[in-house]
């Protein structure tokens, strides 16, 4: 809000540092992975109902299927990114506090890579025979 | 954080209940959002009685039959009474709005008809809130026409289908119905440019005759100013003239992409 202790103009406090000059590749990229997602939903899910009560070595087989395990992999990929990006626009609509917010972000995107490794390391170890 | 609680001493009391009309036949109730900077008290809402057979449709013939009838002190903005100067934009039921062109049988939702100041503004007297940002977020969209090439002797010429492409947008009155409807624009509008402001800007953007569209589209490139907009669609829901601010911003953002892909 305009605060009355400071003195700068209406229009200095509103153009502040500037246009940062980017934020459309964030936008296209959070495009780009939902339409992604779309398509690797299915066939996550498709991979999942064709396993529903089957034991692990059925798993494993499944996986070692490189098409199966490049979609996964893919899905994975394609899911921390959009989870990422779309995490770090809720954190910047709602914490307002500078240090929390950079903070908050920064643990964001290291949570995004963690489950992405996490999971992409589960995935090749099953691919690769379990 | 956020904050989703008023700070102390905003939070609203119950006011004064004013005297009901002797002798009226059809009256109906109106809580008013009252708050005096003159003292320390915490903001109240006030009820009054209106009369309705001595009083116009409109919120705003009821506002100023409070004013001249019952209480002068009652402090809002009001000018054109006919939607063209946006100054009696106000929160009506829970909806922006201008009071000139809202009935009050269109508010009376709750039986009563509740009237606050524009949300999450300041406010500088009771329903007059401070757009003194708002105004300045406008100014630096730069909303004129911006040119390289010397001045013609006549008109910048258009064509005609150019022309069209600034129906739905020319006709906004600043009236910020759309821009303090929009919780983006409550949480960061000291970034966000909000849906008016951007609204504005798009209306240069696809001006076939400005020059300046690049730079414009420089200018507004920001995960803030422009892409705080999450097509949440309140602006559209509120604006008084039927405009789409948030079409207008999505058309922005189409731009923004189609620069760069």
């Amino acid at each position: 809000m305009l605060s009355k202790s400071s003195m700068r103009t209406p229009l200095a406090r509103v153009r502040g540092l500037g246009s940062a000059k980017s934020g459309t590749g964030h936008f296209w990229l959070q495009r780009v992975t939902a339409v992604a997602n779309v398509l690797l939903t299915v066939a996550f899910l498709l991979v999942v109902i064709s396993l529903i009560g089957k034991p692990y070595p059925a798993a494993v087989a499944t996986l070692a299927n490189p098409l199966v395990a490049i979609l996964m992999l893919l899905f994975v990929v394609s899911g921390a990114v959009h989870m990422r990006l779309g995490m770090q626009v809720i954190i910047e609509d709602y914490i307002h506090s500078e240090g929390l917010k950079i903070l908050a972000v920064m643990a964001n995107t290291f949570f995004a890579i963690a489950v992405g490794a996490a999971c992409a390391f589960a995935l090749l170890k099953l691919s690769f025979g379990g | 954080m956020a904050e989703f609680n008023l700070p102390q001493n905003s939070r609203l009391t119950e006011g004064k209940a004013w005297p009901k009309p002797a002798g009226a036949k059809k009256v109906t109730e109106f809580k008013v959002y009252r708050w005096n900077p003159d003292d320390t008290a915490n903001p109240r809402t006030d009820t009054y009685y209106v009369d309705r057979e001595d009083c116009g449709p409109m919120v705003l013939d009821a506002l100023i039959w409070i004013k001249n009838k019952v209480d002068p002190t009652l402090t809002f903005r009001r000018s054109c009474r006919e939607g063209i100067c946006g100054s009696c934009a106000m929160n009506m039921d829970g909806k922006n709005g201008l009071a000139c062109t809202t009935g009050i049988d269109e508010c009376g939702s709750k039986g009563k008809v509740a009237i606050y100041p524009l949300p999450h503004m300041p406010v500088v007297k009771d329903l007059v809130p401070d757009l003194t940002r708002f105004y300045a977020q406008h100014a630096s969209i730069e909303p004129w026409l911006k040119t390289t090439t010397p001045a013609p002797e006549k008109e910048w010429s258009q064509a005609k289908d150019d022309r069209e492409k600034l129906d739905g947008l020319y006709e906004c009155i600043l009236c910020a119905c759309c821009s303090t409807s929009c919780p983006s624009y409550w949480w960061n509008g000291d970034r966000y440019l909000g849906p008016a402001a951007l609204l504005q800007a798009y209306r240069w953007l696809i001006d076939s005759r400005d020059e300046a569209t690049g730079e414009r589209l420089d200018d507004l490139e920001d995960p803030f100013r422009l892409y705080r907009c999450h097509t949440i669609m309140n602006c559209a829901n509120a604006c008084p003239k039927g405009l789409n601010p948030a079409k207008a911003i999505a058309e922005v953002k189409k731009m923004m992409v189609a620069r760069q892909v």
